[in-house]
């Protein structure tokens, strides 16, 4: 178990040596620069700028400095805002994409594997038409237009809800359900597809030969094999939840980390896309790695070991 | 040796889109304490199907119950509700599954599935019932049965999984153990320990055993008595000498011939020709006449009665109709030297 937690951490820097490579090369490539406006400066003004930052070193210079700054987690200042650091606006902005974040998901997880395990259960009956219906919605209605949907019904007419902004927990609901809806709509489906092809197969009849109920059967029985597939959804849920944030924050008014990284493109602020994405990768990284141990706890066949990975 | 089980005029269909399939039709047999029942017959002669039917673990709908009983300890398990069939599976009645690599949950240990019916029918404890697992395990042969019952499925073998599989069945002491197919999905020599196994245990436990199979060396070494099937009906039975050594039933012959054994020097195995007929649209006479080479006219449009051959032995045939020819039943299906049971 060690053995492989460690493997993966070497996995793990690798693969963020790869990521932070390709961002610079790739930030390098995009034409324009941080100091570029419609302002035009005057050039003894933007080469000192350019001193002022390094930007005036040979690029395997540049490359090198960066590298080692990401590593040691030091991103340096932001570029188009003066005065803050890179890690200042990360704590600053992360709490709130964080709690989004698990709120969608607890979301999308609980509710998605309920209707799936329904729509299953109730194979080609109502309640699997229902589900399903929600399910075909919940894939078919961008996450953009679900917000506007939401807002307008939850904070405009009703008035139940804020419509935007991010002060108490009131205020989270919404976006998080609006981040929620697709991924909620594709494990319901992922979970019935899985569940129905457990609920066929010969474990299920030995456990209903040996007198267990309808619902034993499929809880303690169906629901554990059946879930495979969700788990290892997972990775890639948090992915989207994450990189699907900014959408959602900037129609709620949410100064989230979702936010922070776009816009740090559109301003070529080498140093904060350089910050977001690193703490974007080692954050997708990590919950990779939970996610496979996970798998383990789920499915004994899987074992964790060093030798030769997952077998 | 008293009645346990009386099956009467049997039918099941199931409902599917291209018509009604008549899976099963006018099944009667009955079954005494200790004995033990194999149902012969090639795939798509409605043996599984009547198997599973005993516990009601055919799917219904689609499938449904057309006519006829199941006495089962003077109970008709067809109008049992499904509440009720909960407490007799498991507990009065339970089943062996052919391929044990999927029939045991993966992600249980063996334990659990094993103390899982013993918790719901003899209100057992936790710790009562792990206990009672590991007699079992030991009762079906494993090593180590202390170590072994924390373990899951993946770590067992095939023939340990399939004698742990016999032990979750005889958890709560069945009246009634129906096999189906429990050797099919084995080695040959792993076949033998298991056919051993379920013996001796008949021999302790005094439960009775329908045993569903296509292999007549399993029915030589293991059955009582044999009913054979086809078409959806038991065209012959007789206890297990009586069918190897005077077969009366043209389908048996074949079945008998299709044996390959080790002393003959054929070089060809012998197979029926044909294929069994369709249920959707089952035949109005014997099920067999397609393929049998003594077909006569009757036969394609009467289903011939039972003629009872000896006092234990039916056959649904209508050479044994006393204007039929003589015929005699072919060499190859006289057997030698197989070793019965019985």
């Amino acid at each position: 178990m060690a053995r492989y937690l460690l493997k993966r951490l070497v996995y793990i820097v690798v693969s963020l040596f790869l990521i932070v490579t390709i961002t610079f090369f790739l930030m390098q490539a995009a034409p324009g620069g941080p100091f570029a406006s419609e302002k035009k400066l005057t050039p003894a003004i933007e080469a000192q700028m350019n001193e002022a930052y390094g930007l005036d070193e040979p690029l395997h210079v540049q490359y090198m400095n960066y590298v080692v700054n990401a590593f040691s987690f030091d991103f340096g200042p932001s570029f188009k805002y003066v005065g803050q650091d890179v890690t200042d606006i990360i704590a600053r902005s992360f709490p709130y994409s964080l709690i989004l974040g698990l709120e969608a998901i607890f979301i999308a997880l609980s509710i998605g594997v309920l209707l799936g395990v329904v729509a299953a259960v109730k194979h080609n009956k109502f309640g699997d038409y229902t589900a399903m219906v929600i399910a075909v919605l919940g894939i078919s209605v961008p996450s953009f237009i679900m917000a506007t949907i939401l807002q307008y019904i939850f904070a405009i007419k009703l008035g139940a809800l804020p419509v935007g902004r991010f002060d108490t927990f009131w205020h989270s609901i919404l976006p998080a359900v609006a981040l929620a809806t697709t991924p909620l709509a594709f494990i319901a489906r992922l979970m019935r597809s899985s569940m129905l092809e457990v609920l066929n197969s010969d474990y299920i009849k030995t456990a209903k030969s040996k007198g267990m109920s309808q619902k034993v059967v499929t809880y303690k029985h169906g629901l554990r094999n059946a879930i495979l597939p969700v788990v290892s959804y997972l990775g890639p849920l948090v992915v989207s939840i994450l990189t699907g944030s900014f959408i959602i924050e900037s129609i709620f008014g949410i100064p989230g980390l979702g936010s922070e990284f776009v816009q740090s493109v559109t301003n070529r602020d080498y140093t904060v896309i350089m910050g977001t994405t690193v703490f974007f990768s080692v954050l997708l990284l990590i919950s990779i790695l939970i996610v496979d141990l996970l798998y383990g706890l789920v499915d004994p066949r899987i074992k964790v070991t060093g030798k030769g990975g997952k077998s | 040796m008293s009645k346990i089980l009386e099956v009467k005029d049997l039918s099941i269909a199931f409902e599917t889109y291209g018509g009604e399939v008549q899976a099963v039709r006018g099944v009667e047999f009955d079954l005494h304490e200790q004995e033990t029942l194999a149902i012969v017959g090639e795939s798509g002669s409605g043996k599984s199907v009547t198997a599973q039917s005993l516990m009601r673990l055919t799917p219904m709908p689609p499938g449904k119950f057309t006519s006829g009983s199941i006495m089962f300890n003077g109970e008709n398990l067809v109008d049992k509700s499904d509440k009720q069939m909960e407490e007799i599976r498991g507990r009065d009645i339970s089943m062996i599954f052919q391929d044990p690599m999927t029939s045991l949950n993966p992600t249980m240990t063996v334990g659990k599935q094993i103390a899982e019916g013993l918790i719901k029918h003899q209100n057992m404890s936790k710790k009562a019932a792990h206990n009672r697992g590991v007699e079992l395990l030991k009762l079906v042969g494993i090593p180590n049965p202390e170590t072994r019952i924390n373990q899951y499925p993946h770590q067992y073998s095939g023939g340990m999984r399939q004698r742990a599989m016999i032990a979750i069945a005889l958890a709560c002491d069945p009246k009634l153990l129906i096999a189906d197919e429990p050797t099919t999905a084995l080695d040959v020599t792993i076949q033998a320990q298991i056919l051993d196994l379920m013996r001796e245990i008949q021999k302790k436990t005094g439960t009775a055993i329908i045993l569903i199979t296509h292999d007549l060396g399993v029915v030589a070494n293991a059955a009582s008595r044999v009913a054979v099937m086809y078409g959806g009906k038991i065209v012959e039975t007789g206890n297990v000498d009586e069918i190897f050594y005077q077969p009366k039933h043209p389908y048996t012959w074949g079945l008998l011939s299709s044996m390959p054994s080790l002393d003959s020097k054929e070089e060809e195995l012998e197979a029926i020709p044909g294929s069994p007929p369709d249920l959707k649209d089952p035949p109005k006479g014997c099920p067999f006449v397609t393929r049998c080479p003594y077909a006569m006219k009757v036969c394609e449009n009467h289903m011939p009665e039972y003629t009872d051959v000896s006092a234990t032995q039916k056959t649904a045939c209508w050479l044994l109709d006393e204007r039929a020819p003589d015929v005699e039943p072919p060499q190859s299906a006289r057997v030698e030297g197989v070793k019965t049971h019985a």
